[in-house]
């Protein structure tokens, strides 16, 4: 242990810590605004770009950056002497000299740490009118928005794009005042193999990465009388929704439903039941697999920010993930053509709309193959972050609001799909499924809880049905890489896998409200989930009582030919460049 | 997405399809030679280590660093493309635009200036129809500026390529560019 003095006040830490850490362990705040760390997925930015966190260090000249200085024995360092606190507010007033300043009208308004920052330190007025970066936005791609006018240059997006993600399309250009953050080339990001998975929006702290806001299309198709207007909301959402309107803990869905009914969809309906229809037909596709002893192991494909990224990096390997499409793509041929054709609705006349945690998932509705109605499947997907804003912009007091049920046939669902939300659910989900179909009882003992939880990569041996399943769960790109580097070089021999694109799974989407690098949120949003999941008497896919009638009045069996129609894709190979 | 593409190797964007490689096979052979002799590991940090002298090895080969060529290196060193751009675009010695068979470069530095170099500077691109970073549209030259070489006893001073002219006056432009020919 290290021992130091700060403010006066003793404390002792382990070696390596950071002067912020150890700041932080006596209770002291010191700002910072480059930095963040994810406790849950061990991940630190710290290049000590942006100086706003320097502290005096007796007998050193400069002052330090506290957020990567270690400590040293007998230490003694001030955070709040009028020397640190003026360097702090003169790196503020030149990091705001290039910055514009409509913080009213920008997207990050009231979400933006340099915001905060500037009301927390008390700068009251623009010392250094400077001058200022003019970039056009990058708006070619469905699912985010870069502008380079807002960058601070923290470079944290980085560290989650090249990092975290391994995805690596960004890099620090230029230097001096023309330096920014861009792709090769300086490409939009749809000209890149960016997984548009959108972790770089959730660690921006300012307005410089920002999604497609689809709002107003919503609005729009709303209020078209001609339209049958559907909505379907994705498991992870119920999770987070609420911490928009105060409430951090448990699943507000009741609240959700009510909310999406008054702002004036004609069904609400729940991408739940096509999560438990993705299961019927990727187990389905699991135990074929399985039989034959060919092709494995299978992947999961529901998260699409994975899709294109082994579609980029992995393009010699397109054969192994399950076929099955994503639970909003399937919820879009299901809603366009089953249901579409059931109220007697043509599908030219039905707009589906997706609330997703998720940017990919603009993107995935936009690829062209999704069209099993003969025009696009999913029409507009909002984030969880844009329905929050809806709700706000209709004067919903959502914290008020009373529960209300999905409707029917599209919105029942099991214990099985509202778990899809966290890493390691739709494993899960399939295991459950698995074993009552190989064994053809009805399991009891069905939590897979060793496939649960935020390590980056889990491992399992499974017993379904006498056989031993050899399975694994990788969240986060960077873990997925390298399960697929020891699939590729045939060091795994696993059977089944499941990969989602963002650490810790859709509870951490890309479009879910922001945590500010407070990853106990996340922690909060995997117990709701799991809470959902044991609060419902049905807990297992085959179980849905609509999905076995959907499966006799329309697919037949899983993996029929109808079902390979609507419910199957294709993926191909893209350029890792 | 981009237009299709021709070369056939590629899906939905153009990222490394200049061909530079493919038109210039002893060259890509001299460099992927180079590149062997260095002792590139599994480790990327490591690698790291490596680019800048590989990218000079490049620019010196084929003059420029068009994509195909620094996709070829990132993949060499397995980093990704975007390290290697953001490494270009940092360094202003290296450029990804093709450049000139001459180099003409006249110094800008403080000592130059002030003994007329705008003015020389300004001759160059009357006599070559180019402006300062441009190429000549039969790409026998490009036309630059530069910060001290230091030889300011000379001033002003060009450098064409590797050679060095003092106390340039614009009447010595057309003898300088003759003596390229």
């Amino acid at each position: 242990m290290i021992n130091l003095t700060i403010n006066n006040q003793p404390v002792s830490v382990e070696e390596g810590s950071t002067i912020l850490e150890a700041a932080g362990k006596l209770g002291i705040r010191i700002p910072t605004l480059c930095h963040i760390k994810l406790d849950c997925f061990n991940v630190e930015h710290r290049v000590g770009s942006c100086r706003v966190c320097v502290v005096e260090v007796e007998g050193r000249p400069n002052l330090a950056p506290s957020c990567c200085t270690p400590v040293m024995e007998g230490m003694v360092v001030k955070t709040n002497t009028i020397r640190a606190i003026n360097a702090r507010r003169t790196m503020l007033d030149l990091i705001l000299s290039d910055h514009p300043k409509d913080c009213l009208t920008c997207e990050k308004n009231l979400e933006c740490e340099l915001q905060n920052l500037a009301q927390e330190m008390g700068l009251h007025r623009i010392v250094y009118e400077g001058e200022q970066s003019t970039y056009p936005k990058d708006m070619a791609n469905e699912s985010i928005v870069r502008d380079l006018n807002k960058c601070i240059m923290c470079r944290r997006c980085e560290t989650a794009c090249n990092e975290i993600q391994t995805v690596g399309i960004l890099s620090g250009v230029r230097r001096g005042f023309e330096a920014v953050v861009a792709p090769s080339g300086e490409r939009p990001l749809n000209e890149t193999k960016c997984t548009f998975c959108g972790q770089c929006v959730a660690a921006c702290p300012v307005g410089a990465l920002t999604e497609m806001d689809h709002t107003y299309a919503v609005w729009r198709a709303l209020n078209d009388k001609t339209k049958t207007v559907v909505v379907q909301t994705a498991p992870a959402v119920r999770a987070a929704i609420g911490e928009m309107f105060g409430i951090m803990e448990g699943c507000t869905t009741g609240k959700m439903v009510t909310g999406l009914r008054m702002l004036g969809f004609d069904k609400v309906f729940d991408t739940d039941f096509t999560a438990d229809l993705t299961i019927m037909e990727e187990t389905h596709e699991l135990i074929e697999r399985v039989k034959a002893g060919k092709n494995l192991p299978i992947l999961t494909s529901c998260c699409p920010g994975w899709v294109k990224f082994f579609e980029h990096q992995f393009p010699d390997m397109i054969n192994i993930p399950s076929s099955a499409k994503s639970p909003q793509q399937m919820f879009g041929a299901v809603a366009k053509t089953f249901y579409a054709e059931k109220i007697g609705v043509k599908p030219e006349d039905m707009v589906v709309v997706s609330v997703m945690p998720c940017l990919a998932k603009k993107y995935e509705a936009s690829r062209e193959e999704f069209n099993s109605s003969g025009a696009r499947d999913v029409d507009i997907v909002i984030s969880t972050r844009e329905l929050g804003k809806m709700f706000q912009e209709a004067g919903i007091l959502f914290e008020k609001l009373e529960d209300s049920e999905y409707d029917s046939p599209l919105g029942e669902s099991t214990g099985a799909a509202v778990i899809f939300g966290a890493t390691g659910g739709v494993l899960e989900a399939a295991l459950r499924t698995a074993a009552d179909w190989l064994t053809g009882e009805d399991l009891k003992d069905i939590d897979f809880k060793a496939v649960r939880g935020f390590e980056a990569i889990r491992e399992a041996t499974v017993n379904v049905a006498g056989m031993d399943i050899k399975v694994a769960v990788a969240s986060g790109l960077g873990n997925a890489r390298k399960l697929l580097e020891k699939i590729r070089s045939g060091e795994a021999d696993y059977t089944a896998i499941e990969i989602m694109a963002c650490p810790g799974g859709c509870l951490n989407g890309g479009g879910q409200p922001y945590i500010h690098g407070d990853t106990s949120i996340l922690k909060k949003r995997m117990d709701a989930l799991y809470a959902e999941d044991t609060g419902k008497t049905i807990r297992k896919s085959h179980q849905n009582p609509d999905i076995k009638k959907i499966y006799e009045e329309f697919f037949g069996e899983p993996g029929s030919h109808k079902a390979h129609e609507l419910l199957h894709t294709h993926y191909k190979a893209r350029t890792n460049a | 997405m981009g237009d299709a593409c021709s070369c056939g190797g590629c899906v939905g964007s153009k990222i490394g399809c200049d061909n530079v490689l493919d038109k210039f096979p002893e060259q890509k052979a001299d460099l992927e030679k180079y590149m062997d002799s260095l002792p590139i590991g599994k480790e990327k940090e490591a690698n790291r280590g490596l680019l800048i002298q590989c990218l000079h090895k490049a620019q010196g080969i084929y003059g420029y660093l068009p994509e195909s060529v620094q996709l070829f290196v990132a993949n060499k060193l397995g980093l990704h493309l975007s390290e290697v751009y953001g490494v270009i675009s940092f360094y202003s010695y290296f450029t990804d635009i093709p450049v000139g068979e001459n180099k003409i470069n006249v110094c800008l530095g403080t000592a130059c200036f002030v003994k007329g170099a705008d003015k020389v500077m300004a001759e160059f691109e009357r006599v070559l129809g180019v402006k300062d970073g441009q190429t000549t549209e039969n790409g026998k030259f490009t036309l630059g500026g530069l910060r001290c070489v230091g030889a300011c006893s000379l001033a002003p001073v060009v450098m064409v390529n590797d050679r060095v002219y003092g106390n340039v006056t614009p009447a010595m432009v057309g003898d300088i560019i003759a003596d390229c020919k």
